[in-house]
């Protein structure tokens, strides 16, 4: 029998990189996922149940998935303008609100939570505006979406640029010269090219949404049963030294986000094999 | 529908792509633009097409049909653009592609989803593609997807044709083939047509009259045989095929040669005595001994003669190359190999004054 160990390539280095993206990959997320699995196991199927079956547990995690899918559609609408002014027109300070569009990702986000506090309570710049219309968005659930939006607005920008910089401008001249105006250019032409790279851009922030934690627990007031997120009440069970509670609670949000990010990402996928043209 | 450019000029930036250009396209026309890059052709007929707009100037306009549409933006002009790089919607099937304009219609006008499936099959017949409707762009050749485009722009009943380069993309075979089913297609439907070339034997070839063009100038409108054996410009002359240009004096319309120099070494046009003298390759005859009138000594170099005439390129004494077609009876008469030494002998030429030529036989 012959063995063929090498398979000739124009680029080499595949076995080398699979072997260290297997490594790393488990390393860093599969072993650390698999532990909490297993240290969720060791309590048993009825405490398990018991413990995620609680009203409090359900809450939380029903607001959670809530905000996080709110505040990325926000960030969907809101990031996509954004995205399509910084490519498309050209205007003084460009660079500047380029750089800003990344300043979620660096600050701290406990930083972001007592600034976006500061701003939105009753006494706040903004907070003291809107309480004249007895309009609360501090330590209620707006709160919470008003965090997660901030923190997810450049997973959209980002992801969004290149593919409006791929847009061909012919395409849209084409749509001209056949006689459709601004409005059905962009529902037809510009539209289904965009739509993968926009449903990349809301997973991502509708993830990370799920894991925030800093920056919410300043503004949402943490109300059990009312604006509690489940990363927090992860916390409080283990300052409860409830470890196997909080790694219950851990593998459902784990096993939700997983089932809604694949959805996601098959229609992305979807999408995107139409957009190429792949029947 | 008849085109009438009017006093056109446009800059952008510090660059201007058109200098105050006037141009007649007739009813039924098919018209090419030729020039090298840079020449403004492209920018003429995006202008035309409303794609671009012209610098502002009370005595420009464009007409269609006597009608002046420099105020109507591109989706109210009915123009159908055929583009370099097809610009097809890749995301749409080759029905849906060419079926988009007639979609885009507002209801009122809009035919209905059988009318546009019978008008796509029609098209489809049109560009020998039956069959191909459920295919994506990316799943076509070239050639095919830019039949596909050009059925897309036919499809909405344009007044006008618009083409930009658009065989520019595709390789030498496919591109021959386009060229001469474009020439029928536009004998059978009779749509007026502009098309943008920097290839000289493609619009040559397609077109009824052609418009050279070069630095934001129209350098020549005439027909194909006009410009070719009539040129007026220097530069036309030597964007219409090949050209040797001689160092000489014209006296009492006979040629004094002091010396050759190739085409590719020529700065256009010199006024200065002595004159560039301006003969195509099969102006020029060859003889083995010169029996009278001038003649220039040369070496034998090169012999190509894969084709229905012989080309023969010779190195004059001073070093400069001379091309000289033949046909290839003479050719055999004369026995010429590499490294034979002949003379070149001028049948005709042609010295260009301004704008005036002089023909010289």
């Amino acid at each position: 029998m012959v063995w063929r160990l090498k398979k000739h390539s124009v680029l080499p280095g595949f076995g080398l990189t699979l072997g260290f993206t297997v490594f790393y990959l488990s390393l860093i997320v599969l072993l650390p996922l698999t532990a909490l699995c297993l240290k969720s196991t060791s309590m048993g199927w009825p405490q398990f149940w018991e413990t995620v079956s609680h009203p409090r547990v359900w809450a939380s995690c029903r607001l959670t998935f809530e905000t996080a899918a709110t505040a990325a559609l926000i960030n969907a609408v809101g990031g996509f303008i954004v995205a399509w002014c910084l490519v498309r027109y050209d205007f003084p300070l460009k660079r500047i609100f380029d750089a800003m569009v990344d300043l979620p990702f660096a600050l701290p986000t406990a930083v972001s939570g007592i600034s976006l506090t500061t701003i939105y309570a009753s006494s706040g710049w903004i907070g003291q505006w809107l309480a004249r219309w007895d309009i609360k968005l501090v330590y209620s659930r707006w709160g919470i979406i008003i965090a997660m939006t901030f923190i997810g607005l450049p997973f959209v920008v980002r992801t969004l640029q290149p593919a409006l910089e791929d847009l061909e401008k012919e395409n849209e001249e084409a749509a001209a010269c056949l006689g459709a105006n601004r409005w059905q250019t962009f529902r037809f032409v510009i539209w289904p090219t965009i739509i993968p790279a926009l449903l990349t851009g809301f997973a991502m922030a509708f993830a990370r949404g799920l894991g925030e934690y800093g920056s919410i627990v300043f503004i949402s007031g943490n109300m059990p049963m009312k604006t509690e997120i489940a990363s927090l009440l992860i916390i409080t069970k283990l300052e409860q030294h409830d470890l196997a509670g909080a790694t219950a609670i851990a593998v459902i949000l784990l096993v939700s986000s997983f089932v809604v990010l694949l959805c996601i990402n098959l229609l992305q996928w979807w999408s995107s094999e139409r957009v190429r043209g792949v029947a | 529908m008849s085109i009438e450019v009017r006093n056109i000029s446009k800059s952008f930036g510090n660059f201007t792509a058109l200098r105050d250009v006037s141009l007649q396209v007739h009813d039924g026309e098919l018209l090419a633009l030729l020039g090298p890059s840079g020449s403004g052709k492209t920018t003429l007929l995006r202008i035309i097409s409303g794609l671009e707009v012209p610098n502002p100037n009370p005595s420009s306009d464009i007409l269609f049909h006597g009608q002046s549409v420099v105020d109507r933006p591109v989706r109210h002009r009915e123009v159908g653009f055929v583009f370099q790089h097809y610009a097809l919607f890749r995301h749409m099937s080759v029905a849906d592609n060419i079926g988009f304009g007639l979609r885009m219609r507002p209801r009122a006008t809009r035919p209905s989803k059988s009318e546009i499936r019978d008008r796509v099959g029609k098209l489809l017949k049109l560009i020998q593609l039956e069959g191909f409707g459920d295919r994506f762009p990316s799943q076509l050749s070239g050639g095919q997807r830019q039949r596909v485009a050009l059925a897309r722009a036919l499809a909405v009943e344009p007044k006008v044709l618009l083409l930009d380069e658009p065989f520019g993309a595709l390789d030498a075979k496919v591109r021959q083939g386009l060229r001469t089913w474009l020439r029928r297609l536009h004998d059978e439907i009779h749509l007026t047509s502009v098309l943008v070339t920097h290839d000289q034997e493609e619009a040559l070839e397609v077109a009824d009259r052609v418009v050279v063009m070069n630095q934001s100038r129209i350098e020549q409108i005439g027909t194909p045989d006009e410009v070719f054996h009539h040129p007026k410009t220097p530069f036309v002359m030597e964007f219409l095929g090949q050209v040797n240009v001689f160092h000489g004096r014209v006296t009492k319309g006979k040629i004094e040669l002091d010396d050759p120099f190739t085409t590719e070494q020529h700065e256009p046009h010199n006024n200065s005595n002595p004159q560039a003298i301006y003969a195509r390759p099969h102006e020029l005859d060859i003889q083995r001994e010169l029996t009278n009138g001038e003649g220039i000594a040369a070496k034998v170099r090169r012999l190509h003669l894969a084709g229905p005439i012989a080309r023969v390129i010779l190195e004059a004494e001073n070093g400069g190359h001379v091309q000289v077609h033949l046909s290839l009876e003479r050719f055999y008469e004369l026995a010429l190999q590499p490294g034979v030494a002949a003379y070149v002998v001028p049948k005709s030429g042609r010295v260009f004054e301004g704008a005036s030529k002089t023909i010289l036989g």
